[in-house]
C-alpha cells in the first residue's frame, strides 16, 4: 500500500474516531436523544466494563475454556471475590497476577 | 480565619489532576505492552514507523488500531479499513452520551481535549469517579487520566517500533486490564438494574466474542443498558403501583 494511501487512513480513521468521541459532548444536544436513552445512559459503564471482563476469563484466548486448565477463569473469580470485598484495584491486581502466575508455575 | 474557597481551587484542581493519573497507573500495566506489540507488529506488517506511529497519535485506540494494521498488511482497499475502524470505535459515542451531561457547562476547549482523551481506559475511571466522588473538578481528574494514557500510548508504540516487543508473554500483564476492570465495575452496581446490566452485558459480550469488529463489546452494552433501563421501569411501575392501591 502506498505512503499516501496509509496516510488517507489515519487520518480518515482519526477524524471517524473523533467524532464518535465528540458526538454527545461537543456535536449533538444531549437532549435530542429520548429522555428514556438518557436514563439508560447510567448503565453504560457496568454493561461495558461487564462485556470487556468476561470474554477475557471465558474464552482468554479466542476460545471457549470451562476447564481447571482456564488459568485465567480461576485467577478472575478469585480477584472478582478480592474486588468485591476490598474494592481496591492494586489488590485485585495483586491477587489476580499472583494466582495466574502461581498457577502457571504450579501446573 | 478560614480559607475562602477560591484559594482552595487550584490546589483541589490539581488533586484531581493528580488522581487522575495514579488511577490510570494500574491499568497502564496492560497498556504499555499492548502499545508495545502495536508497534511491534506495525512495522513487521510493512507499515512505515512515521505512520506505525501516526495511527497511535492520531486514531489513538488500540483495538482499532491492531485490526486496521491486520487489515493493511492484508492489502485491504483502505475504505474498508476506515469504515472497520469506524465500526469498532462504535461505543465511543455511548461513552460520550454518558459523559456529556456531565462535561455540558465546560468550556468548548475542555470538550475538544477531553474528548480527544476518550478512550475505554479514561471512560471507564472517570466514569466511575462521577458516580463515587463527583466534584466540580472531576473534568481535571479525566485531563490527568487522559494525558498519562495518551502519552505512555505513544512512548511504548515507539519503543515498540525502535526496539520491538521484549516484554515475555508469560508474564501475561495483558491481564491487568479485565482485573483493573473488575475493580472499577464493583462500585457500579448499586442497585439491581446495574446488577442486570453488568450481568445480560457480560454474557451477551462472552457469547458473541466471536463476533469480528469487536462487535460484541457493542451488542453487550447495548444489550445490557436496554434489559437495566426495562427492570428500573418495571420496579417503577411496580412502585407506583403500590402507592396507588386501594
Amino acid at each position: 500500500m502506498s505512503e499516501q494511501a496509509l496516510w488517507a487512513i489515519v487520518l480518515s480513521g482519526m477524524l471517524v474516531t473523533y467524532a464518535m468521541r465528540l458526538s454527545f459532548i461537543a456535536l449533538i444536544p444531549i437532549a435530542w436523544l429520548p429522555p428514556l436513552l438518557q436514563r439508560g445512559l447510567r448503565f453504560v459503564p457496568p454493561a461495558i466494563l461487564a462485556a470487556i471482563i468476561t470474554p477475557e476469563l471465558l474464552r482468554p484466548f479466542g476460545v471457549w475454556d470451562f476447564s481447571f486448565q482456564n488459568h485465567r477463569l480461576l485467577a478472575g473469580l478469585l480477584a472478582a471475590m478480592v474486588a468485591w470485598r476490598f474494592r481496591n484495584t492494586w489488590l485485585t491486581i495483586g491477587v489476580g497476577m499472583g494466582a495466574l502466575w502461581l498457577l502457571s508455575l504450579v501446573s | 480565619m478560614a480559607p475562602t474557597s477560591p484559594a482552595n481551587e487550584p490546589s483541589s484542581t490539581r488533586m484531581e489532576l493528580i488522581q487522575g493519573m495514579l488511577d490510570q497507573l494500574p491499568i497502564l500495566l496492560g497498556v504499555v505492552p499492548f502499545g508495545l506489540i502495536f508497534g511491534a507488529l506495525a512495522v513487521s506488517f510493512g507499515i512505515p514507523p512515521l505512520l506505525a506511529q501516526g495511527f497511535s497519535l492520531f486514531i489513538f485506540a488500540g483495538s482499532a488500531q491492531f485490526i486496521a494494521a491486520g487489515l493493511v498488511a492484508e492489502g485491504a482497499p483502505p475504505i474498508v479499513v476506515v469504515l472497520t475502524i469506524l465500526v469498532v470505535n462504535l461505543r465511543h459515542v455511548l461513552y460520550s452520551a454518558n459523559l456529556a451531561p456531565h462535561f455540558s457547562r465546560l468550556p468548548g476547549r475542555w470538550k475538544i481535549v477531553l474528548s480527544w482523551l476518550l478512550t475505554d481506559e479514561a471512560f471507564a475511571v472517570t466514569s466511575v469517579r462521577y458516580q463515587k466522588n463527583p466534584s466540580r473538578h472531576t473534568h481535571w481528574y479525566m485531563l490527568g487520566t487522559g494525558m498519562i494514557l495518551w502519552s505512555s500510548w505513544q512512548v511504548s508504540t515507539t519503543l515498540g517500533i525502535a526496539v520491538g516487543a521484549s516484554i515475555p508473554p508469560g508474564w501475561s500483564l495483558d491481564f491487568a486490564l479485565p482485573l483493573t476492570f473488575m475493580a472499577l465495575l464493583t462500585p457500579t452496581l448499586i442497585d439491581r438494574p446495574a446488577w442486570a446490566a453488568a450481568l445480560s452485558a457480560g454474557l451477551l459480550s462472552v457469547l458473541s466474542a466471536g463476533l469480528p469488529y469487536k462487535l460484541n463489546l457493542l451488542i453487550g452494552a447495548v444489550c445490557g443498558v436496554a434489559l437495566g433501563l426495562a427492570l428500573e421501569m418495571r420496579q417503577e411501575r411496580q412502585a407506583s403501583g403500590e402507592g396507588a392501591g386501594p
